[in-house]
């Protein structure tokens, strides 16, 4: 890959308590680069994610997203935290998509999608409602737009917010596992949304126990255990041929399944 | 179903003739109790009809010729009035008071937990005492800088009347118990409902007001009803600083004319009315805002006042 990155990360350091969850994490992602963040549970891959747009604070090192520093600023020749309402201003440009969906279940499917960009980014409301009707049908649910969250399968309901997410038209998507709380025969309906997004050259770092996706869609996998990255490269390498033991017998179990 | 695959299937053996046993051919089940309760609950009922009936004592004449007298319908007034002023004030503190409980400020944290304690921790009704005697600890009431000059000064005893001692005893107790109920629904609301709210880049206020709060309502609305409802009757303690409530005026009347209990009656009488068209009210605000919580919707208060169509019969 050529160019800057994106996504910066450099010996990203994070502790819950007395359990080092993140011990030094070093990771680029390039502009239109899509990135799997694989590895056991346990081993700090969400903890990562949900710190590249400051759901979780890091205790050391450094993430830059768009040549930004996450959460902080520099002030003279020290850093200082940046308040709540800078932090909201920096999230903007990366959109999350969580496990269990969090769509909003009092608004309806469209009134999700159009939330932020009339609250956050102040756009005019016609403008929003149409590009929120286009990312609806491109998610292969436009007919969905007045039922409620609730009236949907799971797998509809990722859909939603995948496009509510779109919807603020992110820099960088962050996906965390988002089929992992999906019946089996519903999660391919996700993935194939996400393989879509990948193919107009959407910028993902997607953490998922997906392997088959991994190998089909991802420009590049990490391997992340122990709060390190333990290895990283293109999907044929890392998964067919893995170099680290670690990566060896976590991969072993998903495809002896 | 062959034994083989009975047993396959772990179903218990059985004697073969179980296709005939159909359950839809079942006796229905008897209940005599109920025939026993519903008895003696009429007997009751028949007691004190005849009571209500035959008690000269009720003096249904007096309290028909009140229920609808002017003094009456003004102490109704005031009593409605006294009701949303108190509750209006109260569920605004009690949104302050729960969003300073749950706040990252330490200070704020204490300050917010400390009005809830002291204020349920003192009966109302010495609240009300205490508020309509506050000129006798503060005289003067002025706005200044601390400590410094004074801009302006009132006197306490013209300050507070009977009506305002009434709004601030009932509206400032009335927001410890409703910081309570607004806590227990702000914490009801998923945690990843705020982070989806964050990581669309909301900020604090936003998330609070237009994605966790109208979530809580779902849990706010049936207890702060029943706050509404308490509240209604608690108002009849402002008899004792001499406001003139309902209670208050039939209190006037039959200290007058000794007819004490028509005129607890007519007060009853209104008071059940009252809380019975709140109680209605209640029951369209909480399917306002359970909107989304269940995949099916009931009609709104409009939709329930149209006469329903006869469902469509599908070509």
């Amino acid at each position: 890959m050529t160019g800057t990155p994106l996504l910066r990360a450099r010996n990203v350091r994070k502790r819950f308590g007395h359990t080092e969850v993140l011990k030094g994490v070093d990771l680029d992602v390039y502009p239109g680069e899509v990135v799997v963040l694989l590895g056991p549970s346990g081993s700090g891959k969400s903890t990562f994610l949900r710190s590249v747009n400051m759901l979780e604070s890091i205790d050391g090192g450094a993430i830059t997203v768009a040549g930004e520093l996450v959460g902080y600023e520099r002030r003279g020749s020290r850093l200082h935290k940046l308040p709540d309402r800078k932090v909201a201003r920096a999230r903007r440009h990366v959109g999350m998509v969580f496990q269990h969906f969090n769509l909003f279940p009092h608004r309806t499917v469209l009134g999700n999608v159009v939330e932020a960009p009339i609250g956050v980014l102040r756009e005019p409301r016609a403008e929003v409602t149409d590009r929120a009707r286009e990312l609806l049908a491109k998610v292969g649910l436009a007919d969905k737009a007045d039922a409620y969250p609730r009236q949907l399968s799971g797998g509809q309901q990722q859909r939603v917010a995948i496009a509510r997410a779109l919807a603020m038209r992110p820099r960088l998507m962050l996906f965390d596992e988002p089929t992992s709380a999906l019946d089996p025969e519903l999660v391919g309906e996700v993935l194939g949304t996400m393989r879509d997004l990948a193919a107009e050259g959407l910028t993902m770092l997607v953490v998922t126990h997906e392997v088959a996706f991994a190998r089909e869609v991802a420009d590049r996998v990490v391997f992340l255990d122990g709060g390190v990255v333990v290895e990283s490269g293109a999907p044929a390498d890392v998964l067919d041929n893995p170099s680290n033991p670690r990566t060896r017998a976590f991969l072993s179990r998903f495809l002896a399944a | 179903m062959d034994t083989d695959s009975r047993a396959r299937s772990g179903a218990p053996p059985t004697t073969g003739d179980e296709a005939e046993v159909d359950v839809a051919t079942a006796a229905p089940q008897r209940h005599p109790w109920r025939w026993v309760a519903g008895a003696v609950i009429l007997v009751l009922l028949a007691q004190l009809g005849h009571l209500l009936v035959t008690n000269h004592n009720f003096e249904w004449g007096v309290v028909f010729s009140w229920f609808n007298a002017q003094s009456v319908g003004r102490g109704i007034v005031t009593t409605l009035e006294l009701t949303v002023i108190a509750m209006v004030i109260g569920i605004a503190l009690g949104v302050v008071l729960a969003v300073g409980r749950l706040s990252h400020n330490p200070l704020l944290r204490a300050v917010c937990g400390a009005y809830v304690w002291f204020f349920r921790g003192t009966p109302v009704l010495v609240q009300l005492i205490f508020w309509f005697n506050l000129s006798a600890l503060l005289p003067r009431l002025s706005v200044g800088v601390p400590f410094g000059p004074e801009f302006v000064h009132w006197n306490t005893n013209a300050l507070i009347t009977p009506m305002l001692a009434a709004i601030l005893g009932l509206g400032l107790n009335e927001g410890a118990y409703m910081a309570e109920i607004v806590r227990g629904g702000l914490l009801s609301v998923d945690s990843g409902q705020t982070e989806a709210a964050q990581a669309l880049g909301m900020g604090r206020t936003r998330t609070l007001f237009k994605v966790v709060l109208p979530q809580a309502m779902r849990f706010i609305v049936p207890p702060t009803g029943n706050q509404v409802i308490n509240m209604v009757k608690a108002t009849s303690l402002v008899s004792v600083i001499a406001l003139s409530d309902l209670l208050y005026t039939v209190q006037a009347v039959y200290n007058r004319t000794f007819q004490t209990i028509p005129l607890l009656v007519v007060a009853c009488l209104w008071y059940l009315i009252i809380t019975s068209v709140l109680y209605v009210g209640q029951y369209f605000v909480e399917r306002y805002y359970s909107r989304g919580a269940t995949r099916h919707t009931p009609p709104s208060f409009f939709e329930f006042l149209k006469i329903k169509r006869k469902p469509e019969v599908a070509p």
